[in-house]
């Protein structure tokens, strides 16, 4: 083991702090929809997946700007999200929890070997000269998609606190998943509330997908990478926990490129399934959470 | 009088399938035989996986941590220590043991449930995998292969497919007897009672974390085991089809889909599964893994309507039919 000199570690402390918030991003729609719906939701994965790839078929096809290209995707993850919910995921929300982790497997391993069918296993890039520059402050490179999907990731946050704090749906949401049976006794429409909230949570991971192309290959088991950290993230920062989602995201960010400065090839994303195990163990409902039992 | 006629169909039952299986390479062509093999193997290692999954209510995600394990023990103390592959599965076994004795205690201690405990277990195979990865790629970037030793039985290799044929099946047969003690004895009562409320079992005093490592104990030392036949079948081993998340959802898919907690469950979704799955090879063709997403639609449709799988919904279909003869 070497020690990484001070320019070194202050890169890895950028680069961590800007991907971070690229796994913020696809960690948000996660959290809620383990938040309102108890549900761990493996297909997340392969939505973003599909949401990059819109991304990357809009601009190869028609030339749509990659950030334009938002306003395509979510729209539709957001109504994707909601017929999943609708015609599969309803029919198990009673059902033990085994089991509606295995149909959200079954509907991942769906999609992703469908895409692999339809759109083969080759690794696609966007082609977009001034997407690949990096502006340089100091001795620190800076990835300009980065710094936006970076910002995205906060502004995401913020619309949706907002929005589960002060609209009415947001309230009946949150109502919802705190209180269940309180919430059918004053007239909330829960299985409303579940497909709503389910196509909230695609949509933004969606947007994390578009976002996530314009600096990362696009191929249809993209989305395991991602999903997995984005386990992590919501597990670190608390069950349904959307501020612990933003904040978990960049310490998970930072663990994985600073360890990367420190350890040898892929063995930064050990440091991330160790993290994983140890909050699992010690700390499950995640460093912002008051256990349950309180 | 009823129960002892039951009882002799089902004997000769049983002795006729394994009369028909014994003699059935001789009559076909090497692709079956593969094809069937293959089938032995995951209900094989699906048995072991429903032990813990299945009786015991633990659901695995990452058994993949036990069959890599398995697979690169046997193999690697082969290669370097010359030890003989029969005793490499043994030892495979015991290796497997070991970090399931390590993993569970840890979890089980530490109160992970349901599906915490699943993600946990994703975790470690996971983590294996990326060491498998890191560690390959500076000493076997080609992956590992076996030293060819010719046809012989001591040393585990064959260049027919039969022998191997014979070797899975008699494993398969063992993993099944095995299930089937543990159903009929008081310890598959414990493991169904951890299953269905974990609290009540604690609450009437049965010892919880003991049982439910006794379980972890029996799947990760067959499933290991079930490393070292891959391990040998292909002569070759590297870490994607050793450690992968692949090889945890293809562990599990044949129990849930056949029937969790059911002795022959798991046959007869790996049964399906494989049939299907070179069904769909010779109709789609093209990348390898499209028969993922047949396997993701079954079971889509599985959960939602045999949400206990093919053979619970079976036994709930005679009972009920039992009831209004």
């Amino acid at each position: 083991m070497t020690l990484p000199g001070l320019p070194l570690l202050l890169q890895s402390i950028v680069s961590g702090i800007l991907m971070g918030g690229v796994y913020s991003l696809t960690a948000i729609g996660l959290t809620l929809i383990f938040g309102v719906m108890r549900i761990i939701n493996f297909a997340h994965g392969s939505f973003m997946m599909l949401g990059m790839f819109t991304t990357y078929w809009l601009f190869i096809l028609l030339g749509i700007h990659p950030y334009l290209s938002l306003l395509i995707s979510i729209p539709v993850l957001f109504v994707l999200g909601i017929l999943v919910e609708r015609f599969l995921i309803a029919q198990v929300l009673n059902a033990p929890e085994y089991n509606q982790l295995l149909l959200t497997l079954g509907i991942s391993l769906f999609i992703e070997n469908f895409a692999l069918f339809l759109w083969s296993p080759n690794f696609r890039t966007l082609d977009i000269g001034y997407l690949k520059k990096a502006s340089t402050v100091g001795t620190v490179m800076i990835s300009f998609p980065k710094v936006i999907a970076f910002l995205f990731a906060i502004l995401l946050t913020g619309l949706l606190y907002y929005f589960l704090k002060n609209t009415d749906l947001g309230k009946a949401i949150r109502a919802s998943s705190e209180e269940k049976e309180g919430a059918l006794t004053v007239g909330i429409n829960l299985k409303r509330i579940y497909y709503v909230a389910f196509g909230i949570g695609t949509a933004c991971v969606g947007a994390a997908g578009t976002l996530t192309a314009t600096f990362f290959y696009v191929n249809p088991h993209v989305g395991g990478i991602f999903v997995i950290t984005a386990f992590v993230v919501v597990v670190l920062g608390g069950m349904g926990n959307i501020i612990g989602a933003l904040v978990g995201g960049i310490i998970i960010g930072l663990a994985e490129s600073v360890g990367a400065a420190f350890l040898p090839g892929q063995l930064k994303q050990f440091i991330i399934y160790f993290i994983f195990i140890l909050v699992l163990l010690f700390k499950p409902e995640g460093l912002f959470g008051r256990s349950r039992e309180e | 009088m009823r129960n002892n006629t039951e009882k002799t169909i089902q004997i000769l039952v049983t002795i006729a399938s394994v009369v028909f299986l014994l003699i059935l390479p001789r009559f076909i062509g090497g692709y079956f035989l593969h094809l069937i093999t293959m089938i032995f193997f995951f209900t094989y290692l699906g048995t072991a996986w429903n032990i813990l999954g299945g009786y015991a209510g633990q659901f695995s995600f990452g058994h993949a941590a036990f069959f890599g394990m398995g697979a690169f023990t046997s193999t690697l103390l082969q290669i370097h220590l010359g030890v003989n592959p029969w005793i490499g599965m043994f030892l495979a076994g015991i290796a497997g043991l070991l970090l399931g004795l390590f993993i569970g205690s840890l979890s089980f201690r530490y109160g992970l449930r349901g599906p915490y405990f699943a993600l946990a277990m994703l975790a470690l195979a996971e983590m294996l995998r990326l060491v498998a990865v890191e560690w390959m790629a500076v000493k076997y970037p080609l992956g590992i292969t076996i030293p060819l030793k010719g046809d012989s039985l001591l040393y585990f290799q064959f260049t027919k497919k039969m022998p191997y044929y014979y070797i899975m099946f008699a494993m398969m047969v063992i993993s099944l007897y095995l299930t089937r003690l543990i159903e009929n004895r008081r310890i598959g009562s414990y493991f169904k009672a951890i299953r269905e409320n974990e609290n009540a079992a604690d609450a009437i005093g049965v010892n919880v974390f003991k049982y439910k490592l006794i379980a972890m104990a029996i799947s990760a030392f067959l499933t290991a085991a079930g490393g070292t036949f891959y391990a040998q079948y292909y002569l070759t081993i590297e870490e994607e089809s050793s450690f992968g998340t692949s090889v945890s959802i293809e562990v599990l898919l044949g129990p849930i889909i056949g029937g969790a907690g059911t002795v022959f469950g798991p046959m007869v979704g790996a049964a399906i599964l494989e049939i299907l799955s070179e069904g769909t090879r010779n109709f789609l063709g093209g990348y390898s893994g499209v028969h993922l997403m047949v396997y993701g639609a079954i079971l889509v449709v599985v959960i939602i309507f045999l949400p206990n799988g093919i053979l619970g919904g079976l036994q709930t279909a005679f009972r009920k039919l039992s009831k209004v003869w």
